[in-house]
Formats: C-alpha cells, structure tokens, sequence
C-alpha cells in the first residue's frame, strides 16, 4: 500500500519551462548583433560590455543579500545578466568604464530592488539606466565614435583600448561624430535641408549592415532582426508590440515625409537609426512592464511609437525610444486595469450575455 | 516695489483663507458620531465577551475611539474585521492573521445530570434538553462564549473545535517557501 | 479580413504532453480478480448522499439495489457483486483530505449471483419519462468524471426542449484512454446508447466528438454509427481542455454559453461517452452502474492497461495488480494530471467518477522551486475562459480575495491550464481553489452572524413572553385574592 504522501493541488504536470531559460534565448538572440559590433568596434566595447554585465550581476548578488533573499538560486535565472547586456547595447562604444558601472547600479539597484525585485518594477531597468547616465552625463554618453570593417587596422590596439576605457579617449575630436539623428537635427536647427545633408555620410544600406554609428545596439540591424525573429519564432515574444510600434514610427514617418521630404527623415532611415529595432524586439517587450493583454500590447506599442517619432522630430534630444519606453511602462498599470479579456459567456463589461436561443 | 507687493498680496491671501478656515471649523461642524451605532450593528449582539468588552456596545465604542484592534472578534471571523475596517477607513492587513480557531460547546454525555443550569444561560439556546434528560448542543447556533461551562456543575462541558467534515474542508493557502530556505 | 477580428474557435489551452502511447494500443482487461472486500461509498456522486436500505449482515445479490437516492438530486447505490454486507460505516474518502464517508463494506462471496433480472423491454417503446427513470434508477451520473446524476440531466434536457445531444469522446486529459478503448471495443454499444438518450430527451440529432488523436476509435464510432442518419461523427482539434463542454459547444455550435446559465439554454446538452455506454447496458440488459473502465497509467506503473474494475475496489489492489513500484510513486492521482485530485494514501476505493489512477513519478511531476511571478502573460493566453490568471493570484496572495472575483474567480474551471505554462511554477490552481473555499468558509460565517442575532432576539422574545405571563397570572391571583377578601368581608357585614 502506498501511504502519507505528500499533497498537492492539481494539475500535476507541467511543460518544460523556467525563467532560465527564457532569459538564455533572449541572450542567445542577441549574440550575434552584440558579436557583430564588438567585431566593428574593437577591444574597447568587449571591456565596457564585460564590465556592465559584471556589474550588473555583483549589485544583483548584493541587492539579493540585503533582502535575505537566495543569492545563488536566483542568480541563475540570469535576468541580471539580460539586464547588463541591454544596458551596454545602448552605450557608445568608447564610453569610460565606470559609466558602464553607474548605468548597472542605477538599473539594478533603483530600477530592479527598490521596487521589490523580479517581476515588481514599474520602469524597464536597462532604459531607466540608459536615461539617468543620459541626463546626468551627456558628454559621455553623446560621444559617438566611427564604427570600422571588421577587424580593420583602423582598429585601436589592444593596449590602446585598455587606455580608452579605463583612462580615456585622448584625441576625442578626431575619432568622434555625431549619429544620423544627432546630425540630422544639428543640420535642421542650422536650416540644412534634408535629405542633401546626408549626402555621403549617411544611407540605409549602411544602417542595416551595422556600418553607421551609434551604439552597440544601433549595430547590425539585419543581425538584430534575425535575433527579434528567432524569438518570435520559439513563443518568447508575441508579434503584438514589435510590429504596432515599429509599424506606427513607419506609418508616421512615411506620412511626414511624403508631406515635407525636406524636413523630415524618411521612413526606411527612422527604422535603421536610433536603436529602434532593439527597442521593437528587446526593450519594450519587457514582459514586466508591458501590458498582460494583446489589444493592451498593441495600444503600448503605439504610444511607444507615437512618443518616440514625437520626441525625434520635435523634441529636444535626437533619441527617443529611451524616454518613450519610460513614458509608456507607466502607463502600462492603467492599461492593465481597463482592457481586460472577455471572459467566457460574459459581455466586455463582465454581465453574463443573454440567452440566445 | 514688486518684492513688497508680492510679500503683502500673500500675507493678506493666507490670513484670509485661515479666517475661512477657521469660520468653517466652528459653523459647519460634523455634530454627534453615529460610528458607534453603526460599529454595533456590525457585531453579532451575542454580548458573549470573546474580545475582552463586557457587551457588543462598549466595544463599539472602544472601536470608534481607537482602543481596539479591528480584529478583536473571534465568532465574525475574518469577514467582519474587514467590514469594521472598511467602516473605519482603516488599512487592515489580515496577511499574518488567520482565521481564529472557530470553537463549539460539547457536552460530554456521560457526565450530564440534566440540572438545566447551561441552556439557562446560552444567549442563542443553542442547548437542547429537558430537566432531568442528558442535554445537547446545537452547534450550528453556539456562538462559543462559555457561559454555560462557566455554570456546569460536573464540568461535562468543554470547548473543542468545528469538526472539519468534507462538506467544510478546502484547500489552505499555498505557503510561499521563503526562498533563503530553499533548497536548490 | 473580417475573419481576422471574429473571435478564435478554440480559445486559449495547451498542447499538453499525451502519455497515452502506453494504454491506447491495448485492450481492456476483462480479468481483474475479484476482490475480497468492496468499500462503496454512499456518496458518489453530486447531490444528496444515498440512504441504506440494508443492514449489517444482510446477504446481497449483485445488482441489487442497496442504498436509495434521496431528494431530486442524488443517485442509488447497487451492490457490485454477490455477497454479505460487513459494516456501514466511516471509511476513508477517494479525496485529498482522506476525510471519513460513510460507507457501506461487502464481503465478497465470489458467486457472483445476479438479482433476478426483470424483462428487458424495448426503450424504444417506452415513455422518454421512463426513461429517465430507468437511467435514475440503475445509479448512472456523468462518468467523465463530474459525477452528476444523469436522470436528472435528461430529465432537465427534456423539459427545456434541447435540440442536439453533445457526445463528449474527447478525453483530453493525458495518459486516460478508456474512453478511446471504450469507443474502439463497443461503439455498436455507445451508439445504442446514444440513441436511447436520444429518444428519452426528445431531441433532434447526435453529434459526437472525438478529438483527432484517436484515429480509430474516430473509425470505429463513425461505421457503428453509419445507418443511424440523426447521429454524426465529428472530430474536433486536439487541445486540452477540448472537453470542457462550453468549449466544446463554441466550437461545434458556433454558440456561447451564458455565464451563470446551463447548456440547455441555448438548445444543447452533453453527456460522456462512458455515460452513454451505461445507458445502453441499463436500458437492454437492465443492468446497474456496477463496474467502470478506469486507465491505470503513470511511470511508476509497470504494468500500465485499461481495466474494467467493479466499483468499491481498492486502489492499493488495483496498483498491485498493474505492478506499480511504490519507491519511484511521487504522486498518486485519481483522475487525469490536469484536473485530478492528489491522494495521500492507496486505501481508498475506486468511485463512479474514477477515469484513471495515476501513478506519477518526480521526473513526470516536474514540480520545482516557486520563483516571482516574471508577468510574462503565459497564463492569460492558456486560460480558456479568459481570466487573468497572474492579478487573481497576486491578489490572493495578499488576502484581497474579493478583488480576485472581480478579475473573474467565479469562472475558473481548474483546469490547470495556467498552472501548466506558468515558467516560475506558481501552483496557481491551488490559490483560486484556496480563495474559492475561503469565500464559501467567509459567506457560512456570515450568516451565522446573522443567525446569532436572530437566535438571540428569539430568545429575548421568548423570555418576555414567559415574563408577561406569568405577571399576568400574578395578577390574575391578586385580583382573585382581592375578591375573596371582598366577599369575606361581605359576608361578615351582613352577619
């Protein structure tokens, strides 16, 4: 006789799925595009990247400990290391060592613990990072550097990189630009007209081979859509945001366009630059802080995508998606709370429908 | 000049308004509290003495002035300290509070004389029995206040708790393993 | 394009794993031994408990009827063989807690002597009412596994005018396949009964519905089925909970169930294969619910079958007849993993709504450390009733139980859907079934707060009453002291 065993409520099965491996396929997605633009931006960003996700985990461990938490156990769910990585894509390249460090504490610690660890934040961490080192640091964060061909000469060395990310960029005029947001405004705001003012400097081909500068995350967008595809392939995401707001930038863009070409950019340009398709398919899907419904879903992506064309074409900073996405995570609560499903045999506002006969 | 007339346009504003205000606070006055009526209706009214009060009144009115938990009574359970909460505009956090052990009366009958003292004494007649006859308890009714076994001469009468059947039983709440005790 | 915005046919659900290569292949196995003891609940079945009508030391004959239901919904209780009644008695339930129900126990003889049967007659020329009566009387009740006595399901099929009778052959549920066997053995037998039912709920036509994994079964019914015009034989896309019956009827009807209101209002009504089978063998060959297949299955089975079991057996001698290793037993299930409740011991009886007895290893279970709810939405897209399955948990969680009906607690059917995707193995059926019985425990509390009051004010009336009385007999004798004193003096003064 089988006797005194333990009780458990149904069901008594369960698919093979854990938050491990969710956070592996994000990784694995993103490897080929983070590889990419290691590759064409030499030694310097595999140290910054290094160093973020490394600070990353060590605050996680930390915040973990103070809140009694089990360090190890949770480690291993490697959202710190999802977190880290998210917050290096957005760096440039070049930028110094501690910044890497500042941006992990600021979206592990404030943007993760204070709010009550995994699952309970309001902001997508990797984004509050990005916008805190933003405002607080501008010269840092808005000195972009050339991106070269692969494993190019023009390359700095090894030692030469060590310099630049634990000392400094020495020569910073020479090697630095602007990206093709930052240009375009700078030229717009002198009254160059588009599109002759990217003539020889800018072009979509460019922008989808990951030859434009910009962070590591404004690299291969081709790499970067592949990864956003494999993840849509496996279930992890769901069509419902990447497409509304990538198709809402479009859509606006191209109606911009179409109306004034000499103002503003074209449409196939505001999808290659800026980090947009790493916001599509990475950022605001963030499964904590994007709404639990699809029509909530698409509602989020559009906001996202109105608010990112608004402040690339009118505001005052030449990249949006940080602030969008922010923008929007805070409004996810109240779309949470009016667009819920229709439950079975219930109208939309949870009366039970009449008898049809 | 500006500075001046900015420092007395603002002085003048804040003596005015604290003026209203102060003719508010003695004209339109909220009276007498009808909370204390409300709070009593609330509770069952079996003056049984579970919370410490003597009577349902008195702990309405201990409620209403603060000099009591929301919890205090045992036979309203849960539910009633929500609605005294809700009553109250109080926050009640019931998370490390679990439902009070719902006790009943039984009587043990081997012990019973029949002297009819305990159905005397039940606010709710919840015991059963003739002069003379072996009494009984009516669970459904007993209200657990423990008068009778305060009067019963032989002691056959006892607290125990509300016999879990399958009709009554359900699952209890998950318990969340702090995750520092995890084994993994 | 419009199709893009009607809503989908199947909502929600899981592509559960099937386990069911073990037992489909098989045949059902005829040859349990018959056991020494039956242990028969007098409740199997929803409704009222059923009365006994024997005593301790009665000697019964199989079939013979030894427990009656009692009120409208409730459901007989037959002896399952021949022999002596021992006890009547608390037992150990088939159910979580183990709790005692009583039971009433039968030692064996091993005659299997029938009661004498009475003459089978046509159904067909019986009234439908009779019908019902029949089912009702032969103990039969919803053999899925929701055990509702299935007389009073014809009997409320007729009086609303139902136009179609829904077959439930899905068995959606892994591991289970008696219904499979069931459906590939005797369909001549279902489709018989299915046409019995037919004539006792007056309706107009039969649909069947057999999910698309069980080919032949698929086969079986349709050919057994062919000359019958009014009976037909669907498939319908296999996807747990395929047999949850509103699910079912949007997806074959194209009509949706109003919440709070029976199949029957929109002209339908479901009932089990099994069920169907055992109509037929109560209305042709007069014979009661006395014996069911039941899927022994799990990895800790060694020999995992179908098996026909006379109800009241043992599981602890059904697991050592299907070799089961009790070491490698993590988890004893009665029913399927989905929605099958979880057994603390094996000294418990096989019920009329027993489909299957699992017996699940660690590595089947696959239960592991409760992580943060990460929000990924994975419930929301399985449940299929449309639920929010992560805010009623979080509100659980932080004892806001009525906040969690407002998200829609009162529609969860269990059926472990979320349960089942959720990557952070939250047990999340476990918290709607907690908070669902803590409202029921809140809602009896109240009113017994409102019963103490009225008790309390019955008894102050009733004091004063006594109080009226006997100050009313108190002056009665003062005035009738009053006047013997007037008349004594009277009668002095006229001395």
């Amino acid at each position: 006789m089988i006797n005194c065993l333990k009780l458990n409520s149904s069901p008594h099965a369960r698919r093979d799925s854990n938050i491990r491996a969710i956070m592996q396929q994000v990784l694995f997605a993103l490897c080929p595009a983070t590889l990419f633009g290691v590759c064409v931006y030499g030694w310097s960003a595999l140290f910054l990247f290094i160093i973020t996700v490394t600070a990353a985990v060590i605050f996680e461990a930390w915040c973990l400990q103070l809140a009694g938490k089990a360090v190890k156990t949770s480690l291993q769910d490697y959202s710190a290391v999802l977190t880290g990585w998210l917050i290096a894509m957005t760096l440039p390249p070049y930028a110094p060592w501690w910044i890497g460090v500042v941006g992990a504490g600021l979206a592990i610690v404030v943007g993760k613990h204070v709010y009550g660890g995994l699952g309970q934040n309001l902001f997508n961490p990797a984004m509050l990072a990005r916008v805190g080192l933003l405002i607080a640091f501008p010269m840092e964060m808005t000195t972009w550097v050339e991106s070269q061909t692969l494993f190019s000469q023009a390359l700095p060395s090894f030692s030469e990189s060590l310099r630049i990310t634990f000392i400094g960029m020495d020569n910073i005029d020479a090697v630095s630009g602007a990206t093709l947001l930052g240009h375009v405004k700078t030229e717009l705001s002198q009254n160059h007209l588009l599109p002759h003012s990217l003539d020889g400097l800018f072009n979509i081909p460019d922008a989808w081979l990951g030859l434009m500068r910009g962070s590591l995350g404004e690299g291969s967008l081709f790499l970067l859509t592949m990864g956003g595809f494999w993840l849509l392939h496996k279930g992890i995401l769901r069509w419902y945001i990447p497409v509304s707001l990538l198709g809402t930038v479009f859509i606006l863009a191209m109606l911009f366009s179409v109306y004034d070409s000499s103002h503003y950019l074209s449409p196939m340009l505001h999808l290659g630059s800026g980090g947009l398709i790493l916001a599509a398919f990475f950022i605001a899907t963030d499964y904590v802080t994007s709404p639990n419904t699809p029509v909530g879903q698409i509602i989020f992506g559009i906001g996202c995508g109105v608010l990112i064309f608004v402040i690339r074409t009118w505001g005052a900073y030449p990249e949006g998606a940080g602030f969008a996405v922010l923008l929007m995570n805070s409004v996810t609560p109240l779309l949470d709370h009016y667009i819920r499903p229709r439950i079975y045999g219930r109208d939309n506002k949870g009366k039970p429908l009449e008898v049809v006969d | 000049m500006i500075v001046l007339s900015a420092i007395v346009s603002l002085t003048l504003l804040g003596l005015i308004l604290g003026l209203l205000l102060g003719i508010a606070a003695k004209y339109l006055k909220v009276e007498s509290n009808p909370l204390v009526d409300e709070l009593e209706a609330l509770l069952p009214g079996s003056q049984c003495g579970q919370c410490g009060f003597p009577g349902c009144r008195l702990a309405a009115e201990a409620l209403a002035q603060d000099n009591a938990p929301a919890t205090l009574c045992p036979p309203g359970g849960s539910a009633l300290a929500k609605k005294i909460a809700l009553l109250l505009g109080i926050n009640l956090d019931l998370s490390d509070v679990s439902e009070p052990e719902l006790l009943v009366a039984k009587i043990n009958e081997d012990d019973c004389t029949g002297c009819t003292r305990c159905f005397k004494v039940c606010p709710t007649d919840a015991i059963v029995g003739a002069p003379k006859q072996i009494h009984a308890v009516v669970a459904d009714a007993c209200i657990a206040c423990q008068k009778c076994i305060a009067v019963c001469p032989t002691e056959c009468l006892q607290m125990q708790p509300v016999e879990v059947t399958l009709r009554n039983w359900h699952w209890a709440k998950p318990a969340r393993v702090n995750a520092s005790e995890a084994i993994c | 394009m419009l199709s893009f915005f009607k809503p989908p046919a199947i909502r929600g659900g899981v592509h559960a794993t099937e386990h069911k290569e073990a037992t489909a292949n098989s045949p059902i196995v005829s040859d349990f031994p018959l056991p020494c003891k039956l242990y028969l609940p007098l409740q199997q079945h929803v409704g009222k408990p059923a009365e006994p009508l024997i005593k301790v030391g009665d000697q019964v004959l199989k079939g013979q009827l030894l427990a009656y239901s009692q009120g409208l919904v409730s459901a007989p209780i037959h002896a399952p063989t021949s022999g002596l009644i021992i006890d009547v008695n608390d037992y150990p339930a088939p159910h979580p807690s183990a709790l005692p129900i009583r039971t009433i126990v039968l030692a064996t003889d091993g005659k299997e002597q029938w009661q004498k049967k009475t003459l089978v007659v046509d159904p067909f020329a019986l009234e439908p009412e009779e019908i019902s009566l029949r089912v009702g009387a032969a103990g039969i009740v919803g053999l899925g596994g929701a055990t509702f006595p299935s007389a009073v399901k014809l009997t409320q099929g007729r009086r609303n005018k139902v136009h179609t009778l829904l077959i439930n052959g899905g068995e959606c549920e892994p591991y289970l396949t008696c219904d499979d066997r069931l459906m590939q053995e005797r369909p001549k037998q279902v489709i018989d009964g299915i046409r019995v039912m037919l004539h006792g709920l007056g309706a107009a036509q039969a649909i069947v519905a057999i999910e698309d994994n069980k080919e032949l079964a698929f086969i079986a019914m349709q050919a057994a089925a062919q000359s019958y015009p009014n009976i037909s034989v669907i498939q319908v896309p296999t996807r747990y909970p395929m047999g949850w019956d509103r699910q079912l009827i949007r997806y074959i009807t194209s009509k949706e169930v109003p919440a709070e209101s029976r199949s029957t209002d929109v002209g339908v009504t479901m009932h089990n294969v099994g069920t169907a089978y055992a109509v037929h063998r109560a209305l042709r060959a007069s014979q009661p619910l006395i014996s069911k297949v039941v899927t022994v299955a799990g990895g800790a089975v060694g020999k995992p079958m179908n098996v026909e079991l006379l109800i009241g057996t043992l599981i602890s001698e059904v697991l050592a007849f299907c070799e089961v290793d009790s070491e490698k037993t993590a988890r004893l299930v009665m029913g399927g993993p989905m929605m099958g409740e979880a057994l603390p011991h094996s000294a418990v009886p096989v019920v009329k709504g027993s489909s299957g007895i699992l017996a699940l290893t660690a590595t089947e279970i696959k239960s592991t450390v409760e992580q943060a709810c990460i929000r990924c939405g994975s419930c929301v897209n399985a449940c299929p009733a449309g639920l929010l399955p992560l805010e009623m948990m979080s509100r659980i969680r932080n004892n806001q139980l009525e906040a969690a009906v407002g998200f829609g607690l009162k529609d969860c059917i269990s059926c472990g859907s979320c349960s089942y995707v959720c990557p952070s193995n939250i047990p999340l059926v476990h918290y709607f079934k907690y908070a669902s019985g803590e409202l029921i425990t809140r809602q009896q509390a109240q009113h017994k707060t409102e019963q103490t009051k009225r008790l309390m004010q019955d008894r102050q009336a009733r004091l004063e009453r006594i109080k009226k009385q006997q100050e009313e007999e108190m002056r009665q004798m003062q005035l009738a002291k009053q006047q013997r004193e007037q008349a004594k003096a009277q009668a002095e003064a006229i001395s």
